[in-house]
């Protein structure tokens, strides 16, 4: 059913120097004592991290309800926010897929994908054996969840013992983390192009429309990207 | 409606508006091949839009970020990438300092 040996060698990613489990742990502890704060219980925040699994969105979710927005509102802000996982599982499916695999292993895996998991899939899937990498990915995915739901439960626990200056600390792991990541990534022309152009577009478009800035940074930066000619012939 | 069944529904809404988009890019890729220009363009997108927002949390942040100051939160930056290029590509380090680093300088400005 799922390669163990293939399982276990995603999940393993996450007791490695580029682990990024204190990055996820640190986000997602501060995301627990929020719903705390926020009225949330115990069950329901392990929940949200579980089923949600994205933390824009959750953060998003949070506010709303805290100044009363309607579930229409709520729906439209999450969906708005969460939208860069369309194009990030759009660019990953591909390189997954092998006619050996069962269709429910993908709709499972199409939870796992979060920015970090994402990344780290990126990252090496070229060493894995194609007929194999949805299981690798499956054990990268369940372990990230794994930390970010344990994490929330205890930001939780812990909310009344963290100060306001561990909160602003713990806020500014998750960019540190994606943007290392992303310096490692940046191998081929066509990625540096990419991400310094969305990058850049991000916060200029932010000044005109904060809620759609990203979205349409990225496909501005990602269509600049996509007409350069890479010399590794567009290796990705 | 009570408050626990309200907050029951909030997260399945926040749930299923997360999953759409997760869904709709598994049902675009079904027969997307990795060597088409198609998957590249959403490649290139992808790696585009998480620059984009890496760049708003930090210059546009929201929540506890908003307590510290553009400037300490680009230095804080700037130290974890430089230790991150200098460590092999070691990210457990980066991260950890970058916490330290933050929470010591929140507390003293």
């Amino acid at each position: 059913m799922i390669n163990r040996k293939y399982f276990y060698q995603g999940l393993k990613s996450l007791i490695s120097s580029r682990s990024p489990a204190i990055a996820l742990a640190c986000s997602f502890v501060a995301l627990g004592a929020l719903m705390h704060n926020a009225g949330f219980n115990l069950q329901q925040s392990a929940a949200s991290s579980f089923f949600t699994y994205a933390l824009p969105g959750q953060l998003v979710m949070t506010e709303s309800f805290l100044v009363g927005a309607s579930l229409v509102n709520i729906f439209l802000s999450v969906w708005l926010v969460n939208f860069r996982l369309y194009p990030m599982s759009v660019a990953l499916v591909p390189i997954l897929k092998h006619e050996s695999q069962p269709r429910w292993k993908y709709y499972l895996s199409c939870h796992m994908i979060a920015v970090s998991s994402w990344l780290i899939m990126k990252e090496t899937y070229k060493k894995i054996d194609q007929k194999y990498r949805l299981d690798y990915w499956l054990g990268i995915g369940c372990g990230t969840l794994s930390a970010a739901v344990i994490s929330t439960l205890i930001g939780f626990l812990i909310s009344d013992y963290l100060t306001k200056g561990m909160m602003i600390g713990l806020a500014i792991v998750n960019p540190v983390y994606f943007l290392c990541m992303m310096i490692g990534a940046m191998n081929n022309l066509k990625i540096i192009v990419a991400v310094l152009s969305g990058g850049l577009l991000g916060p200029i478009f932010y000044l005109a429309t904060p809620e759609w800035s990203i979205l349409i940074a990225g496909i501005v930066g990602g269509t600049i990207a996509f007409f350069i000619k890479d010399k590794k012939n567009g290796s990705i | 409606m009570d408050l626990s069944s309200n907050l029951i529904l909030v997260i399945i809404v926040t749930s299923g508006a997360t999953f759409a988009s997760r869904f709709l890019g598994i049902l675009t890729a079904e027969n997307l091949s990795d060597k088409s220009k198609l998957f590249d363009w959403f490649n290139c997108v992808a790696y585009s839009i998480l620059a984009a927002l890496i760049a708003r949390m930090v210059i546009f942040p929201a929540g506890a970020l908003l307590e510290s100051t553009l400037l300490i939160r680009i230095i804080v930056i700037l130290i974890s990438a430089i230790v991150f290029i200098h460590s092999k590509k070691n990210l457990v380090l980066p991260t950890i300092l970058s916490f330290i680093l933050l929470t010591f300088l929140s507390n003293i400005y």
